[in-house]
């Protein structure tokens, strides 16, 4: 029963704003065609990859884990690729999967940071949040078949509480103590898992030993890892990202294995 | 601007842990209601209105939307001041274009969030100050004046006293004639542990029977002020003047 606002001689009101005007040939939003497909693509394979992510929470912060390789397809292509990355004093955050995509997900990232600086108001973004928000993110493009092809782990201090929290590119989002994606998931998770059970509040020292021994287990059986990682700690006295540290390697045992070296 | 000091009284507040919005309503005759002055925005956001009615229900209609956005996409509370600088900006520019007027609407924003309670009042300029207590509308001087007065005692109120200074406050622009009740006051709270709500009648008759007794200060309305009482209706405000309201409560 909207009554629209009376035209007059000077501004005649508009009777029909947009959509088919009668007679003439109209060309329907959002159809797909060979014009508006050639240079767009969707659902495509991931390029670059990262693979495994580890995170985990302990007494007082969390810590995240990854290697720093990039791999293109089998190879071994970028030996030196940060995959963890410091947001802000309370939030750490370690990503999988596409490297084109993350990087352009971290420009995004700082430029909320920035804009939030900028603002200069007190308050800064916080762990839940960003994860939220990445949520958001990630399932809408997942619902427009054109996914970020990654997966992340979002970790920090959320009112003093430690956070972590992962998302991947389906937009599949959850809570954890421990978390790890990709081959991580598999092999790390499990060894995570039992050492929590046997020491539930553990200090930094020890969640971060934990986090280099899983990869380690990752890099003796993940065929796309590689011995240099970094970990990033975060607790309330700030972030520090270590890296690249290298992993001690055992490779004794190889002789012995029957088909193999 | 004429708008807003136009419309009827309305006083903002806060203490340590709550910020506190008592409004007058005014009904445009007789037989019509009193005009809903306090509208809740978010459970840590409430705005009173003073000026064109319609005006603030776009606004709080804006309100609304950004505080929802933004919980539903960082599944946080959007903190007041970064809720006030949007609103200032959408309000500035009606007053840069040649061809859109001013939002006719002075709002007094409440509201709670990690940096504590918050009271914010924003002009038809655009122009928006956080304030640590204010008035405004037709006759508020007189309130602003109380305030300002009692401000040391505000910080470290609890919400019943925080309560009675603002009703006190608000009795002191009212003219001669006319007395609170529960049909012409509302009363609005937000703050720590407490999400943003408006008292229904029984709260507000529970409040005005802790002023009863008292006696009304500055008893006359200020007329060297900047609002004279209107005697016709003010075009495009809330309707002419009460007349004297029914008394709402058997006791009096």
């Amino acid at each position: 029963m909207a009554c629209m606002s009376k035209g007059d001689w000077y501004s005649p009101v508009q009777f029909w704003r947009s959509g088919p005007s009668p007679g003439s040939l109209y060309s329907f939003p959002g159809v797909l065609t060979a014009e508006n497909t050639r240079f767009s693509q969707r659902s495509q394979a991931p390029i670059t990859t990262g693979t495994s992510v580890l995170g985990i929470a302990f007494d007082g912060g969390v810590a995240i884990a990854a290697d720093v390789l990039c791999s293109y397809g089998s190879l071994a292509r970028f030996r030196d690729c940060p995959r963890v990355m410091h947001v802000n004093d309370n939030i750490i955050l370690g990503a999988g999967g596409d490297y084109a995509d993350y990087q352009y997900l971290k420009d995004v990232i700082e430029q909320k940071i920035l804009e939030e600086e900028c603002l200069n108001d007190g308050f800064s973004l916080k762990p839940k949040a960003l994860h939220c928000w990445l949520t958001r993110v990630m399932y809408n493009r997942r619902s427009k078949l054109d996914p970020f092809w990654n997966s992340f782990i979002v970790g920090g201090l959320q009112d003093n509480e430690p956070f972590l929290g992962t998302v991947d590119k389906l937009g599949t989002a959850y809570v954890d103590h421990h978390i790890a994606t990709g081959y991580g998931a598999y092999m790390a998770l499990p060894l995570m898992r039992e050492a929590v059970e046997k020491n539930p509040n553990m200090t930094q020292k020890e969640a971060q030993k934990l986090l280099i021994k899983c990869l380690q287990v990752l890099y003796y059986r993940d065929a796309r890892s590689y011995p240099k990682f970094q970990i990033a700690t975060l607790t309330k006295e700030g972030v520090t990202v270590e890296g690249p540290l290298t992993l001690d390697q055992n490779w004794e045992v190889a002789h012995m294995v029957r088909d193999g070296v | 601007m004429e708008a807003v000091k136009l419309g009827s009284a309305t006083v903002g507040l806060k203490s340590n842990t709550h910020a506190v919005l008592i409004a007058l309503k005014r009904a445009s005759s007789e037989l019509s209601a009193h005009q809903k002055k306090i509208i809740p925005i978010d459970t840590h956001i409430g705005i009173a209105i003073a000026g064109l009615t319609a005006d603030a229900r776009i606004l709080s209609r804006y309100m609304r939307t950004e505080c929802l956005n933004h919980k539903y996409s960082h599944d946080a509370l959007l903190p007041v001041g970064r809720l006030i600088t949007n609103l200032g900006n959408k309000m500035q520019i009606c007053t840069q274009r040649y061809d859109r007027r001013p939002y006719g609407v002075g709002l007094l924003v409440s509201g709670y969030d990690d940096q504590g309670p918050h009271v914010y009042q924003t002009c038809p300029s655009a122009n928006y100050f956080d304030c640590k207590a204010m008035a405004v509308g037709s006759r508020s001087q007189s309130a602003r004046t109380y305030l300002e007065k009692h401000l040391d005692e505000f910080l470290d109120c609890d919400t019943d006293e925080l309560i009675k200074h603002g009703l006190r406050a608000l009795r002191d622009t009212l003219p001669n004639e006319v007395e609170l009740n529960t049909k012409n006051v509302s009363i609005g709270i937000v703050g720590k542990n407490t999400s943003f709500k408006v008292f229904d009648e029984e709260g507000t008759a529970q409040y005005l029977r802790m002023i009863e007794g008292e006696e009304k200060r500055g008893g006359q309305p200020d007329t060297t002020g900047q609002d004279p009482t209107p005697p016709q209706p003010p075009p495009g405000g809330e309707g002419p003047q009460d007349p004297i309201p029914a008394v709402a409560m058997e006791t009096e």
